[in-house]
């Protein structure tokens, strides 16, 4: 019973840390624009929290490069399970265009596992509320 | 101790539904549409269900410990403000001793999560209580004096009517708007500034007893505030609780919200101040 509370909790009220693995910012932008009067997530219990403790959802961005892939890791390892990982953009997905380059450590999938991955060059605000609400369902 | 789980519970609910309140009408403001109403229950079942993580090297007991001193404090609050007929003589300071608790408690814990970032949020939260709480005093003085007493049950009529009853008044609203850890003093927890503040190591169930304690202080003092102030407990309490709620909201949705140093400077000058003419207008008599 307090299993089934919790489920409940945890569906209404996912709380966000953004992790940027060095991105451009462009997918950070589009974030923010759901935290924004026209999307408005916080309708849905959304909140962007400050500390990855504090957090459900680890939303990164970014292409993992030499400086960040540690502390990406560091970074995943403190938030407290459950947790879900969506890796936001196409650069995050799978380094994209700068898969060949010099400073690319790994994809952010050998350093973490990701959940959701979500491609565009930012992705639509809209393509990201519907990878939450692909997370909500899978949470059973 | 029935009626002691009772006034808990009702202080828990209460407090959420104020929270929410609050949450939704900022929400309006800011032309969105804000969460539903049982987004602070929703918020405190997901976090008592997520592991707690201890940072290496801290004191658990002093840890896993803090979130409680909180929890104490507001609840012994609750019990000492609304169970009927159980004034005891010098209730009122005790209130005052208690209410200081909570914030306490994010010192504590704050300090003791061994991260820079959470002892600057702890050292800004030790500045700002440092900064309200003599005005808020002299406030609670101005009320005992012209009750002529330390007892919740001695303060008769309605002292806000009056004009020290007005300055002690807003004096005290401003530092209740502090203790809250509202806008525009929510300089301990500013997240955009230092990541979450004195409680950024903390997850799970005793984020989720930090939370409830300050959903509980959302009910517990503008109660205090009522009790003082507007007349205490009759049938119009509803009514006068709504009232103290909205300009707190109010305060907050109007204002950006300040330094340190200038928080530190504007309580110790203009509100001590008020709080001071108050006090002496009350001792004229007026």
């Amino acid at each position: 019973m307090l299993n089934k509370l919790f489920k409940w909790g945890l569906k209404k009220s996912l709380w966000v840390y953004h992790a940027g693995a060095s991105a451009c910012n462009n997918c950070d932008i589009e974030i923010l624009d759901l935290l924004t009067p026209k999307f408005d997530v916080e309708r849905l219990g959304i909140v962007l929290v400050g500390s990855p403790r504090h957090a459900d959802v680890l939303l990164v961005t970014g292409v993992a490069n030499r400086q960040t892939a540690p502390r990406l890791k560091d970074l995943y390892d403190q938030v407290p399970n459950p947790k879900v990982v969506i890796a936001v953009g196409s650069c995050a997905c799978s380094a994209h265009m700068f898969r060949d380059s010099y400073n690319v450590a790994k994809p952010i999938d050998e350093i973490i596992p990701v959940d959701i991955y979500l491609p565009g060059c930012p992705p639509k605000p809209e393509a990201m509320i519907d990878a939450i609400v692909k997370i909500l369902g899978k949470i059973k | 101790m029935l009626s002691f789980i009772f006034i808990f519970l009702l202080t828990i609910i209460v407090g959420m539904l104020a929270t929410w309140v609050d949450r939704k009408v900022t929400a309006r403001l800011q032309y969105r549409i804000g969460p539903p109403w049982f987004q602070p229950f929703a918020d405190f079942c997901k976090l008592m269900g997520k592991e707690t993580m201890v940072p290496s090297g801290v004191s658990q007991m002093v840890f896993l410990g803090a979130p409680l001193i909180g929890l104490a404090g507001a609840a012994l609050v609750s019990a000492i403000l609304l169970t009927p007929g159980a004034g005891f003589v010098g209730d009122i300071i005790v209130v005052i001793y208690l209410l200081i608790l909570p914030s306490l408690a994010v010192m504590l814990g704050g300090s003791a999560s061994r991260n820079p970032l959470a002892a600057l949020g702890s050292s800004r939260e030790m500045k700002l209580v440092l900064s309200y709480e003599l005005p808020f005093l002299l406030a609670v003085f101005t009320v005992m004096f012209k009750a002529g007493s330390i007892l919740f049950s001695a303060v008769h009529g309605i002292p806000v009517l009056s004009f020290s009853g007005a300055l002690a008044f807003l004096a005290a609203l401003l530092a209740v708007q502090a203790k809250l850890g509202v806008v525009p003093f929510d300089i301990a927890e500013a997240e955009q500034e230092i990541a979450a503040g004195a409680l950024i190591e903390y997850s799970g169930p005793p984020l989720a007893v930090f939370r409830l304690t300050r959903a509980m202080l959302y009910f517990v003092l503008p109660t205090f505030l009522v009790m003082l102030f507007l007349g205490g407990m009759d049938l119009w309490f509803p009514l006068k609780y709504v009232a103290v709620l909205t300009l707190i909201i109010l305060i907050k949705n109007t204002n950006p919200r300040l330094r340190t140093d200038q928080a530190v400077r504007f309580f110790w000058g203009p509100v001590t101040g008020m709080a001071a003419v108050g006090f002496i207008l009350a001792l004229m008599g007026r």
